[in-house]
C-alpha cells in the first residue's frame, strides 16, 4: 500500500475536486470542509511517500502498469519527495487559514467553484513535482496555469487585467515548453525523463537539442518569474484574492524552480547544461540582475503584497543562481532556498492575509503600531522577515550561506557581492516595515490630530482569529526548523541532487 | 442579445437531424477503445447537438431540456467516472488506471482493459459535452460577468430572452 502513496496524493484531490461543486450546489459552506479533508488526506499520502522514499529508496510508480518508456511514470526521489511534502504542507496550512479570508473576499455563490479550482491547482503542483514524464509535466503545467488564471481573476478590481496578462505570458511559456518537448521527441522518440537522460548524450551537439534546451529555459523561466520574464508576477500576486496569493507565492514558483533543477540535472546532464552550452554563465548573470532588480523594486513599493511579489522575483534569482553556480555548495544552497523561501514567503503572505482580513490595511504606511493590535502575528512577521534578510538561525541564513560558499568556491567574487548587497537591500525594505510596526505609535486611528504625544494610548489587542494564527505560527516554527535542522535536511534529501564527480 | 424568430426550414431541419447527431455521438464514444474516435470526439458531437438546438430554437428551449445545474453536474460526474474507475483499480491491487486488474467476469485481460477504457471514455464524453455546452452558454451570455454560475438565482435572466 505504501507503494501506492504517490498516486494517492493526486487521486484524492482529483476525485474530491469534482464533488466540491456538486456538494456546493446543495450547501455552499460544505465545499470548504470537503476540500480541507481532501487536502489533509493528500498531505498524509505525501508524508507516506516521503517516508517510503527515505526508508526504501526512490519510488517508480507506473500509471496503468505500463513500463516506463511507453507508459507514464511517477518518479519520487529524495529531492521531489521533500518538495511534495513541502507543497502539501503549505497548501494544508493555507487552506486552514484561508477560510475566513475567502468568505470575506469571494462572493458566496462562487465558493464551490473557487474550492474546486483550488484543489485542482494543488493537484497539478503535486503532479508537476512527482511526474517522470516530459509530456505529463506539460499537462500538469497547463492545469496549474489554467486554474491559476481562474483563481487570480476572482480577485479585486484589476484582477481581470492581471489574470489576462498572465494568460498571455503563461500561454507563451507553456508553448515554449511544449515546443521543447516536441523537439526532444523528434530527436529521440522518447518522453520519459530517465530514458531521455540515457539517449541524449549521443546527440548533444545537435542543434535541435540546443533549441529544445533554450525553449525549456524560457518556458520554465516564464512560469517561475525569472527576471526578464517576470512581468506577469507582481500584478498577479497583488490583485489575486489573498488566499490565492498565499497559495501560489510559496508553491507555484517553487515547483517551477524544482522543474528547472530536474531539467538541467536529470533530463539533460550537467555536462551538457554547463559545458556543451554555456548556460550556467548566462543564467548566473540573469540571476544576479534579477536579485538586485527585485530587491530595488521591492523597496519602491507601497502596497505590501506588491512588495512581497517583487521580493519573490529576487528570491527566485537566488534559486537560479544556486543552479547556475554549477558546484556542490551552490546546488545545495539553491535547493535549500526552495524550502526556506517557501516557508518564509508563505508565512509572510499568511500574515498579510490575516492583516487584510482583520484591518483591511495594505499600504505599508498604515502598519504603524500594529504590534499592539496583533502581537503574535507581528512577531511571526519579524521572524519571516529575518529569514528573508538572512539572519541566523532562520532558514534564509543557511541557504544564503551555502550560496555564498558556492560563489566563493567558484571564485565568482562579484556574485558574492551581489548576494551580500541584496541581503542589505532586503534589510532595507523589511526594516522599513518593522520600524513602522514596532517603533511608531498607532497614530492614524488613535490620537488623530495630535500625534506628538508619545505616551501610548491603550490599543485593544485584536489578534487574528485562531484559524489564521495557528497556521502562521506553524509556518514560523517551520522557518526555524528548516534553519536549525538544515544539515539533517541536506543529509536526508538534498545531498543526492549533486551529480557525481562535482566539486 | 439573441432574439428568437420562427424559421420553419431551420427548425424542421434540426428536428430531422437532431436524433442522428446524438446517435452518432454516442456511437463514437462507445467505439473509442477499438477504432478512431473516443470520448473527446463523441462528447464534442453531443455538445454540438445541443448547441445546434440552441441556435435553431433559442436558449430557453434548450435550457428547458438541459439546465445549467445539469451541465455542471454532468461535467463533474464525467471526471469522477474517469477518476473513479482509475482509483477502483487500486482496490484490486493494480496501479492507478490499471484496468486489467478489474474483477470483471471475462477471460482475457485485453477485453477487460477494453471495457475499462470504454468506461473512462463515457466519463470523458460526458465532461466534454457539458463543457462544450457551458462554453456556448457563456459566450452568448448577455450582460457581462455573471456572479452566479452554479446556483439558481439567475434563472429570471435566462427567461427574459
Amino acid at each position: 500500500m505504501m507503494q501506492q502513496a504517490p498516486a494517492f496524493t493526486i487521486v484524492i484531490l482529483l476525485l474530491t475536486s469534482f464533488w466540491v461543486p456538486i456538494i456546493g450546489m446543495i450547501k455552499k459552506e460544505s465545499a470548504y470542509y470537503l476540500s480541507l479533508i481532501a487536502i489533509f488526506f493528500s498531505f498524509l499520502a505525501a508524508c507516506a511517500t516521503l517516508y517510503t522514499v527515505i526508508t526504501s529508496g526512490p519510488i517508480h510508480y507506473r500509471m496503468g502498469g505500463w513500463p516506463p518508456p511507453w507508459g507514464i511514470e511517477f518518479v519520487v526521489d529524495y529531492l521531489n519527495g521533500g518538495v511534495v511534502v513541502l507543497i502539501s504542507l503549505i497548501s494544508l496550512l493555507t487552506t486552514i487559514s484561508a477560510k475566513k479570508s475567502v468568505e470575506q473576499e469571494i462572493h458566496r455563490s462562487k465558493w464551490p467553484l473557487f474550492w474546486s479550482l483550488y484543489l485542482l491547482l494543488i493537484l497539478s503542483l503535486l503532479g508537476m513535482t512527482e511526474t517522470g514524464d516530459m509530456f505529463n509535466m506539460y499537462v500538469y503545467l497547463e492545469v496549474s496555469s489554467l486554474t491559476a488564471y481562474g483563481l487570480i481573476a476572482m480577485g479585486e478590481r484589476g484582477a481581470l487585467l492581471a489574470s489576462f496578462n498572465y494568460v498571455i505570458l503563461g500561454s507563451v511559456g507553456a508553448s515554449f515548453y511544449l515546443l521543447g518537448v516536441g523537439y526532444l521527441y523528434i530527436a529521440t522518440g522518447s518522453l520519459n525523463m530517465a530514458d531521455l537522460n540515457k539517449i541524449l548524450p549521443a546527440i548533444y551537439h545537435s542543434k535541435v537539442i540546443f533549441t529544445a534546451f533554450a525553449f525549456f529555459i524560457v518556458g520554465i523561466g516564464l512560469k517561475m518569474g525569472l527576471f526578464p520574464l517576470h512581468m506577469w508576477l507582481p500584478d498577479a500576486y497583488t490583485h489575486a484574492p489573498s488566499a490565492i496569493s498565499t497559495l501560489i507565492a510559496p508553491t507555484m514558483t517553487k515547483v517551477s524552480a524544482y522543474v528547472f533543477f530536474r531539467i538541467i540535472l536529470s533530463v539533460f546532464n550537467p555536462q551538457f547544461s554547463w559545458e556543451v552550452i554555456p548556460a550556467a554563465t548566462l543564467l548566473r548573470w540573469i540571476a544576479a540582475v534579477g536579485i538586485i532588480y527585485g530587491s530595488i523594486m521591492a523597496i519602491a513599493q507601497k502596497d505590501i503584497k506588491r512588495m512581497l511579489a517583487y521580493s519573490s522575483i529576487s528570491q527566485i534569482g537566488y534559486i537560479v543562481l544556486g543552479i547556475a553556480l554549477a558546484n556542490q555548495m551552490g546546488l545545495i544552497g539553491g535547493a535549500l532556498h526552495i524550502f526556506s523561501h517557501a516557508f518564509a514567503k508563505g508565512c509572510l503572505f499568511m500574515i498579510v492575509m490575516a492583516v487584510i482580513y482583520k484591518t483591511g490595511i495594505r499600504n505599508i504606511d498604515d502598519f504603524k503600531g500594529l504590534n499592539k493590535k496583533m502581537p503574535f502575528t507581528m512577531a511571526a512577521f519579524c521572524l519571516a522577515a529575518f529569514s528573508m534578510i538572512g539572519v541566523p538561525p532562520t532558514a534564509g541564513f543557511f541557504s544564503k550561506w551555502y550560496l555564498v560558499l558556492g560563489t566563493v568556491s567558484g571564485r565568482h567574487w562579484f556574485l558574492t557581492a551581489v548576494i551580500l548587497m541584496s541581503s542589505l537591500l532586503n534589510a532595507v525594505y523589511f526594516f522599513r516595515i518593522i520600524e513602522k510596526i514596532y517603533f511608531s505609535s498607532f497614530v492614524g486611528l488613535v490620537n488623530g490630530g495630535h500625534g506628538h504625544h508619545e505616551h501610548h494610548e491603550v490599543v485593544a489587542v485584536a489578534e487574528a482569529p485562531l484559524g489564521m494564527l495557528v497556521p502562521i505560527l506553524i509556518m514560523a516554527a517551520g522557518i526555524l526548523a528548516v534553519g536549525l535542522f538544515n544539515t539533517q535536511i541536506i543529509h536526508l534529501l538534498l545531498q543526492f541532487i549533486v551529480p557525481k564527480g562535482l566539486a | 442579445m439573441i432574439n428568437r424568430y420562427d424559421n420553419l426550414i431551420i427548425e424542421f431541419f434540426c428536428r430531422i437531424i437532431a436524433a442522428p447527431v446524438f446517435t452518432f455521438g454516442v456511437y463514437i464514444i462507445f467505439h473509442g477503445e477499438a477504432s478512431p474516435g473516443g470520448g473527446f470526439q463523441g462528447g464534442v458531437i453531443l455538445g454540438a447537438g445541443f448547441i445546434m438546438l440552441a441556435v435553431a430554437h433559442g436558449m430557453d428551449f434548450t435550457l428547458r431540456r438541459i439546465r445549467e445545474k445539469m451541465i455542471l453536474f454532468l461535467s463533474c460526474v464525467g471526471v469522477f467516472i474517469y477518476g473513479g474507475i482509475g482509483a477502483a483499480c487500486i482496490l484490486w491491487r493494480g496501479n492507478f488506471l490499471d484496468y486489467g486488474k478489474l474483477p470483471l467476469p471475462l477471460d482475457s485481460v485485453s477485453v477487460i482493459r477494453g471495457i475499462g477504457i470504454m468506461g473512462i471514455e463515457i466519463g470523458v464524453g460526458l465532461t466534454v459535452m457539458g463543457v462544450m455546452i457551458s462554453i456556448y452558454y457563456d459566450l452568448i451570455d448577455p450582460g457581462g460577468i455573471q456572479p452566479e454560475l452554479s446556483g439558481g438565482e439567475e434563472e429570471e435572466q435566462w427567461n427574459s430572452f
